[in-house]
């Protein structure tokens, strides 16, 4: 399949392979049980919105799962994340309540952004959750300043950027990845590269395919990392975290990936074949992740219908959760467009 | 109370230099705000007082500087950004209208962003069509921003030194044409209120509402009406957003005619907005119809006497005063 016509990644640079971490049984579970947590809530979250529970845009994270929950195991609960409109599997793997999540997106005053956002706009400061960002690329200079502001505090932490290869066009990728070289602030630029920016091909929208080559032309130390290996980017993660958190400067990594659902609820998914979709089906980060835990001896058929039954538990609460939670009052309509101050 | 005499560049120095001396949180950012001193010379000789971490040259980046400063108040700094122009602050009306104005409503409460973002606008100084629009109306029109337009060398001062303590995003437009102004303030900055419009003059005749650079326009105006016996009261509006129509209600209660001066263009104006609000609120108080002076209807031109014709003007606007049959 070649990267012109669509639905491969670059084959001029490959993923780095990355060093083997030594994979336990308690871990093992703990990344595959992140990884279906969020398959199923999405899945969820797709019926729901057939049944009009959910409304707005839907955009689904099916077959990004490693990308958030590799990550997320390299930040600290002192780490910031900025992320996209597609945000479900960050939220969800940084810990937000699927509670939250789904009554957010009912619309509900218990969601976790009191139902101001939906779908694209997940907020939680008591997480450093820094929100999903609905314009491509937007969040990105926020992610700088997060950082700046760690910088000149003199804090160790990390702020973690998500954005898909199309906000690579966008020109605030690019002030941002300069700004966040020239002042070495402590950011981890995470590429999450599912190949297509809404239905636009990447080798219709770029020019230079291999993305990470992008950032080290601004000095970024970056690379491409295999985004359907779980393990491979918690490993690349990890590394570029603590370099970003040890005063490195900032850090890139291409995640490479594939969504396996259109591009939200409101797309026919017109511009893609079966066939490609399938050829990446073979790569699904979470069949993948099981097969190598049950070739290690450390899963069992108990292990997965535990888990599954623990996460139908999980979703129907949160569901019941959104169900049951209260409107806003209409009254409060114009409640918190400015600050409240004490006068 | 002891006094001194400094000009509208000064006064914004000034009010920069005591609020990094007072909140170890502000830093400032922008472009050519370090060794140059600013494009219009208002930092001058802050780089070498608090150093480059404060006062932070950018590049030329509107869109990321901007966004920078936001996630910088997240993050709780409390960043004075100064944007060169009106004009290139365009490049950065994405964060504005879509981060800076919507994050603490759209978090349902959870985050306040503390950005102050300064900028020059307007136009007579002969720089043509990117670089003199008084787009200021723009940003008036989105909720959850604060909009200031600061007229005076003690407003200059005083504004910007309650925007930093404000928790919202505040945008502060200074008329270019305002930065030699001179005039005596207290010697001590203080912050003075931002969410009231000011009468600078009384008069029983009819009332001139205005902001920023057109403020001394319309003084001028009122002391040429003087010598015809028209008692024209002058409004200065201050705040952009919110709009504080309280006090030209007040005002025309008492002169029954207004004219709202405005160096933005008429179509879709602020002017237009007062003008809307008067007719809910004020209509039965009007003896004549609302009159406006806006700019020209094109882009500002460079030759000095077009630029002069685009522009509202003293005596453009005491002429449309003594056509009101006072």
């Amino acid at each position: 399949m070649s990267a012109r016509a669509g639905g491969g990644h670059s084959t001029r640079s490959r993923p780095k392979a990355a060093r083997a971490p030594t994979l336990d049984r308690e871990h093992g579970l703990e990344l595959l049980r992140e990884m279906l947590r969020i398959r199923r809530f999405e899945e969820r979250a797709a019926e729901l919105y057939s049944l009009a529970k959910i409304r707005g845009f839907l955009h689904l994270y099916i077959g990004e799962e490693a990308v958030a929950v590799g990550v997320m195991q390299a930040l600290t609960p002192d780490d910031g994340i900025v992320a996209t409109y597609r945000e479900h599997g960050q939220a969800l793997a940084r810990g937000l309540p699927a509670g939250s999540l789904m009554a957010e997106m009912f619309g509900k005053a218990n969601g976790c952004s009191h139902g101001r956002g939906g779908s694209m706009h997940f907020f939680d400061i008591s997480r450093r959750f820094y929100g999903g960002y609905a314009i491509v690329g937007g969040g990105m200079p926020i992610a700088v300043g997060l950082a700046l502001a760690d910088k000149l505090q003199q804090r160790m932490r990390v702020t973690a950027c998500f954005f898909g290869e199309g906000a690579v066009a966008e020109g605030e990728f690019h002030e941002s990845l300069n700004l966040a070289a020239l002042w070495q602030v402590p950011v981890l630029f995470l590429c999450e590269n599912n190949l297509y920016a809404m239905g636009t091909p990447i080798a219709q929208e770029l020019a230079q395919t291999d993305i990470h080559l992008r950032a080290e032309s601004y000095g970024i130390p970056a690379q491409a990392v295999d985004g359907m290996s779980v393990l491979d980017v918690e490993a690349a993660a990890r590394v570029a975290a603590e370099e970003v958190r040890s005063g490195g400067g900032p850090r890139f990594l291409e995640l490479r990936t594939y969504r396996y659902r259109a591009h939200s609820m409101a797309d026919p998914d017109l511009y893609r074949t079966k066939e490609e979709i399938e050829h990446w089906r073979e790569r699904d980060p979470i069949a993948l992740f099981e097969t190598r835990l049950r070739e290690a001896s450390l899963l069992t058929d108990a292990d997965v219908a535990t888990l599954e039954s623990d996460i139908a538990t999980e979703l129907d609460e949160a569901v019941a959760v959104a169900e049951a939670g209260p409107l806003e009052p209409t009254e409060d309509l114009l409640k918190d467009v400015y600050t409240p101050t004490g006068a | 109370m002891t006094t001194v005499k400094l000009t509208y560049r000064e006064a914004v120095r000034a009010a920069l230099s005591h609020a990094l001396a007072t909140d170890e949180r502000v830093f400032l950012m922008g472009e050519d705000l370090g060794g140059y001193g600013g494009a219009f010379a208002v930092s001058l000789g802050l780089l070498d007082e608090y150093g480059p971490e404060r006062v932070r040259n950018t590049p030329l980046s509107e869109s990321g500087f901007v966004g920078a400063g936001i996630g910088a108040a997240l993050g709780g700094m409390r960043p004075i950004v100064e944007v060169m122009t009106i004009n290139f602050s365009l490049l950065a009306l994405d964060q504005v209208v879509n981060n800076a104005a919507t994050l603490h409503y759209m978090s349902g409460g959870q985050m306040s962003v503390p950005l102050v973002v300064r900028m020059a606008t307007g136009g007579g100084r002969q720089l043509a069509a990117q670089h003199a629009h008084s787009l200021e109306a723009w940003y008036a029109h989105i909720p959850g921003i604060r909009a200031l337009a600061p007229a005076t060398v003690d407003d200059a001062r005083g504004m910007l030194l309650a925007a930093v303590e404000d928790p919202d995003p505040v945008f502060i437009f200074e008329h270019a044409t305002l930065y030699p102004l001179e005039d005596e303030v207290e010697e001590e900055p203080r912050p003075v209120d931002i969410a009231h419009a000011i009468v600078r003059r009384e008069g029983m005749d009819v009332t001139l509402v205005t902001y920023g650079g057109s403020l001394g326009k319309c003084l001028d105006a009122a002391e040429q009406l003087q010598q015809d016996g028209i008692e024209a009261e002058v409004i200065d509006l201050r705040t952009l957003r919110p709009l504080d129509m309280s006090t030209v209600l007040a005002s025309l209660a008492k002169t029954h005619r207004i004219v709202i001066v405005d160096e933005g263009w008429r179509t879709g104006s602020l002017a237009g907005e007062i003008s809307a609000q008067i007719m809910e609120s004020g209509f039965d108080l009007l003896d004549w119809p609302v009159q406006r002076l806006c700019s020209a209807e094109v882009p500002i031109p460079y030759a000095k006497h077009l630029e002069d014709a685009a522009l509202p003007s003293a005596g453009r606007v005491a002429a449309l005063v003594r056509e009101m049959a006072i």
